[in-house]
């Protein structure tokens, strides 16, 4: 052990074990520092939170394991196709500043669901609101606690379960003890940790590719061997000579990558995890421009994601292609352990033929490890690549919890609080909020250690959810005075439905099942959420114009959040 | 009086809305995806004009419109006197 410190220095283990220790004690040091005393504190963070942090908050809730670890190795594998999600994960924030923040701000309730029943004046459409709220959650959760575990189990050398149970408990202790507050605050050091922890190894990268330091504008130089050739043009060409779509091209169709794209970025605009950070600012005007700052925030890393997936891409290819398996470096071997890189020597000359046909094709590389391993690809030094377990664990972390927060506020203010006992005391509902917190992990790590095989696929059935549900809600409840409850219950019922039928069909092969040849107009079930949502906000209309209008208090609601002014503190 | 200001203020509101959408719009939904080939034909550096809108430009260009919306907004909101 002294032989191998003296040589190699502390090494990545211990790296990690360091700043994961040091993150970790940071997050439960500002959790017990901000622990929230009343429902307010604990539903909202009491209303009071400046839009710096809450851009800082927001920016970390929103970018989940998805977007630190899976996103940019999706962008690899699929070229100009991962637009798809670079636009519709940042383009939704453009509709949430000007189409939904400041009104929901305005109205001042704790929670979406909260903002459903009392515009639609009805409790059946309350409820219809959480049980949205609930599905789109947890789907999303379960996602993370994934994530989680993916980490400790590579870098920490822990079992998988271990990590999901440790992640667990971290969550536990911070959203259950601080509420809003507490996890504001938290996300405001984790966004820190994370944006750092992606930047860093990508401007390593970055420079040693293309002599570039800024990675946004590194991928579209030429490569730093003097040989003249543009980056993407080198990588085009190599994903050519492969057999693969050229990188910049793609190979879905227009119809489906707007479909896809649009349904992205409405689901983002109606998921209320993000929805609800916005009631946390002090005025209407803050609402908005915490909105900026958050995306601002978000697109560091968004506009980094695709120079890494080019990095990554021809760096890969370089290290594999044709090259001899016992010649792998030590990372190919560790990844392939934990199942995430196969290699099957189909034509027995030890060589590794990495193709786009998948009879010949000897090499399998899963998404999700294009950027924990790029920085061991890039030989980049050890304290790096335990900075970016370090900032995976943060996004995730984040995420997690606040999503944990719309669960537990949407079952003890909507459902107890609002429907079943609407004489809970403050105190009764805080310990509610706080059980179901606690409920809410069990339930997210049990699918963390036990993923059913759909959640991959029920991330997009969240956002397809959010859009087909939430969002023409929302928007008609602001901007058309004269929507009623009963058009806009059917609204989001008819959405919902129809967005789970397709992808039921489409995904498990219910109700027949289905193709790719048999897919409507040509657009993925990622992308039926487009279709869903349209079919709300015509649903909504036509009910509308054959059932009575809504009451005239209600219309005068919807007049004054139109006005900025006089937006009062969130209250019940 | 104040139902007719709130009511021009909304307009004023919707009409900014709009055009932001428009903008949002042509730089995501136009120059990303339906007009990407097109567009592909042009280079800035090592980057094809259209991947370059769909990967890098028009997140740009998002930010900038709700930076703008915040500034046009609080001067809206100054002229109507709903900045208390």
């Amino acid at each position: 052990m002294m032989h191998s410190l003296l040589i190699e220095g502390i090494g990545v283990q211990n790296w990690t074990y360091i700043l994961v220790g040091i993150t970790f004690t940071i997050y439960i040091g500002i959790a017990i520092w901000s622990r929230a005393g009343s429902t307010k504190e604990f539903y909202v963070a009491g209303g009071g939170v400046s839009p710096l942090a809450n851009g800082m908050a927001t920016a970390a809730d929103w970018m989940s394991a998805a977007s630190f670890i899976s996103m940019a190795g999706i962008i690899s594998f699929n070229g100009y196709d991962g637009a798809v999600y670079l636009m519709g994960w940042t383009g939704g924030y453009v509709l949430l500043a000007l189409l939904l923040a400041p009104y929901l701000r305005k109205f001042g309730k704790f929670t979406v669901p909260d903002f459903i029943g009392d515009r639609y004046y009805s409790n059946t459409a309350r409820l219809v609101g959480v049980i949205c709220a609930l599905i789109v959650s947890f789907t999303y959760v379960a996602g993370q606690m994934r994530g989680v575990g993916l980490v400790f189990s590579r870098f920490l050398e822990v079992d998988i379960n271990t990590g999901v149970i440790i992640g667990m408990i971290i969550v536990l202790f911070y959203a259950v003890l601080g509420g809003m507050k507490g996890i504001t605050y938290t996300q405001v050091a984790q966004y820190c940790v994370l944006i750092f922890a992606f930047m860093v190894p990508a401007i390593f990268i970055s420079i040693q590719m293309t002599g570039n330091p800024i990675p946004q504008l590194g991928f579209g130089s030429e490569l730093a061997d003097g040989s003249g050739t543009y980056l993407l043009d080198k990588l085009d060409g190599l994903s050519a000579d492969l057999g693969f779509t050229e990188y910049t091209e793609g190979s879905k169709s227009m119809i489906d990558v707007f479909a896809i794209t649009l349904a992205l970025m409405v689901g983002t605009a109606g998921l209320p995890h993000v929805i609800v950070r916005f009631f946390t600012v002090k005025r209407v005007k803050d609402a908005r421009k915490s909105a900026g700052i958050a995306l601002l925030l978000i697109v560091i890393l968004y506009t980094t994601a695709p120079a890494v997936a080019v990095f990554a891409r021809t760096n890969m290819i370089e290290t594999v292609s044709n090259k001899s398996y016992a010649s792998m470096p030590e990372w190919f071997k560790k990844w392939e352990t934990t199942g995430l890189i196969t290699f099957t020597d189909k034509n027995g000359d030890g060589l590794i033929q990495y193709v786009a046909n998948e009879d010949n094709n000897e090499l399998v590389v899963d998404n999700d490890i294009m950027v924990l391993a790029n920085p061991e690809i890039a030989k980049l030094p050890d304290w790096v690549i335990a900075l970016v377990a370090a900032g995976a664990l943060a996004a995730a972390l984040s995420t997690a919890a606040g999503l944990l927060l719309v669960i537990s506020s949407s079952v003890s203010h909507d459902l107890i609080k609002k429907i079943i006992n609407p004489k809970i005391s403050e105190k009764g509902e805080l310990i509610a909020a706080r059980l179901a917190a606690v409920v809410a992990v069990c339930v997210a790590g049990y699918f963390g250690i036990n993923p059913p095989g759909f959640v991959a696929a029920t991330v997009a059935l969240a956002f397809g959810l959010a859009a087909a549900s939430f969002f023409p809600a929302i928007i008609l409840g602001v901007f058309y005075k004269k929507m009623n409850k009963e058009g806009a219950i059917s609204g989001m019922v008819i959405g919902i439905l129809s967005m789970l039928f397709y992808m039921t069909k489409f995904k498990f092969g219910w109700f027949g099942g289905g193709t790719k040849a048999d897919w409507w107009f040509g657009i993925s079930p990622e992308g039926f959420g487009t279709v869903a949502m349209i079919l709300n906000f015509v649903v909504s209309i036509v009910i509308m114009k054959f059932t009575p209008e809504p009451p005239i208090g209600v219309q005068e609601i919807v007049e004054n959040i139109r006005i900025p002014s006089g937006a009062g503190e969130a209250t019940h | 009086m104040t139902t007719n200001n709130a009511k021009a203020y909304w307009k004023e509101n919707i009409r900014y809305v709009l055009i932001l959408l428009c903008v949002w719009f042509t730089v995501s939904f136009g120059a990303g995806i339906l007009f990407k080939d097109a567009l592909n034909e042009f280079k800035i550096g090592g980057f094809k004009l259209g991947f370059w809108f769909a990967q890098q430009g028009s997140m740009y260009v998002f930010v900038i419109l709700i930076f703008v919306y915040v500034r046009l907004m609080n001067k809206l909101d100054k002229k109507y006197g709903y900045d208390a």
